[in-house]
């Protein structure tokens, strides 16, 4: 019985990091962190600068290698060899505060690129998919123009649209509204929200708590590497445990 | 002058022709390979390459001229003396086109390098579709500069005795002892090669400023 319970909880897991820990040299980066996000899970994660938060989800997709413990991605493990990570970013889309768009291509040729490069497909198939999900992130018009054309809000969205061309199992935002001017904020929540409603799994760096409320299954807050606190929205907002959740949270919502 | 020693003149210009289009052509081949093993993130073979590029970049052209022409014959191959200039200029343009080159992949922000990597595109198609794309065109006025510094640069040759245009210039002088006028047309020859390649590197270099805006 119980093993039939542990195989279910398996196969629903999506992420799990088990003791995760790196060091910046003597500098202790993450420190024995425990996740655990099943299938469709919406995460937000939080913590003043320098908690963490970005290198725990960079972790993720191996854009930083962690020391110690251990991470899981939809059942692959990843290990430090080229194989398991290349066979996880396969699976793991992830949106940059800074957008990172290749700027000597199209929009079109931005979403198509990798489709065809690290997954094989024919030209017009990835074209196909890109138009679809450019469409999708409502910006089906500037598929032709090039990065440096469009506004923030727009550039976010195509970064939005390239990463699902991937079809991944899972998103990770590292602030990605955080660069944009707060008039573009809306149009990259929204396309965030809607993903959300799809049933994406997501896992979000953001200070946008109005978006934590409305989205997120649970709200994880850290600091100085380390995992303070992690509660579903309305118990995080109201009745937060921890003095440093207490204070972050007076210190973002306090004006 | 008559028209028997322009037409000579002529023939040590398409050597210089060839010999600056083989130096540079197999000088970014190989400085490709040397830029990218300068990036390659592995603490010897970057070791490796920067004491190569310091060799080339810190002694004359001319001595590594000799020393590829005299050095091959010394060890017991016997090559046309175009050919040992061929690859004296090769490794001498390899390295300085490695180093400017490898100034520009650094100059492409690091963000482009962490997009491709998440999403999942390999080693090849990250420096293929993305790096080198951008790097390129970061390079391209540097990379303009150095060709012009590479044709005249040619003219060294004539030392190993390749007659190339500036050879050619002195035999012509010591044969009709106008040595301003041969050397002034010589002169001439060299410019209307390097100054419309000049131009254009400027020109590329305000149209990048414009775009970077």
């Amino acid at each position: 019985m119980s093993d039939i319970s542990t195989t279910k909880a398996s196969a629903e897991t999506m992420i799990s990091m088990t003791g995760v820990a790196k060091w910046y040299g003597a500098f202790q980066a993450l420190n024995d962190i425990n996740v655990s996000v099943r299938k469709g899970e919406k995460i937000v994660l939080c913590g003043p600068s320098g908690s963490g938060k970005s290198t725990l989800i960079r972790c993720i997709n191996h854009l930083e290698a962690y020391q110690q413990g251990e991470i899981r991605v939809g059942g692959i493990l990843l290990g430090h060899q080229a194989k398991s990570i290349d066979a996880v970013r396969r699976e793991v889309g992830m949106v940059f505060q800074q957008f990172n768009l290749f700027p000597h291509l199209t929009v079109l040729q931005n979403c198509m690129l990798a489709p065809m490069r690290a997954l094989g497909l024919g030209k017009a198939e990835a074209e196909g998919r890109a138009r679809q999900l450019l469409e999708r992130v409502k910006i089906a018009e500037q598929a032709e123009k090039y990065p440096a054309q469009l506004s923030g809000g727009q550039q976010q969205r195509v970064a939005i649209a390239r990463a699902l061309c991937m079809r991944p199992q899972v998103m990770l935002f590292d602030e990605p509204t955080s660069a944009l001017d707060p008039e573009m904020v809306k149009e990259v929540l929204d396309t965030m929200i809607d993903l959300a409603r799809e049933g994406m799994t997501m896992i979000c760096v953001t200070h946008e708590m109005g978006f934590a409320r409305q989205v997120a299954d649970r709200v994880i807050f850290m600091a100085s590497g380390a995992i303070v606190e992690e509660a579903p929205p309305v118990e995080f907002f109201s009745n937060p445990k921890h003095e440093r959740t207490r204070k972050f949270l007076g210190e973002i919502l306090g004006h | 002058m008559g028209q028997d020693e322009f037409l000579f003149l002529l023939m040590g210009l398409k050597w210089t022709v060839a010999l600056s289009v083989v130096g540079f052509v197999c000088g970014c081949i190989a400085g490709l390979g040397i830029a990218l093993a300068r990036t390659c993130g592995s603490r010897p073979v970057e070791t490796v390459v920067s004491g190569y590029i310091a060799i080339f970049q810190g002694t004359p052209l001319l001595m590594q001229l000799f020393v590829v022409y005299y050095g091959l014959a010394l060890i017991g191959i016997k090559v046309d003396a175009w050919v040992a200039v061929s690859v004296g200029l090769t490794l001498h343009a390899s390295a300085y086109l490695g180093e400017i080159w490898r100034g520009a992949i650094e100059a492409v922000p690091k963000g482009q390098t962490e997009a491709s990597k998440a999403l999942a595109l390999s080693y090849v198609s990250r420096m293929k579709d993305v790096v080198l794309p951008q790097a390129l065109r970061i390079s391209l006025p540097a990379t303009i500069g150095f060709l012009v510094q590479l044709i005249k640069g040619t003219s060294l040759a004539s030392i190993v005795g390749f007659t190339e245009l500036t050879r050619a210039g002195n035999i012509i002088s010591n044969q009709i002892f106008q040595p301003l006028t041969v050397f002034g047309i010589v002169g001439i020859l060299y410019f209307i090669m390097c100054c419309p390649l000049t131009i254009y590197g400027a020109h590329l270099e305000r149209k990048f400023a414009a775009s970077a805006r």
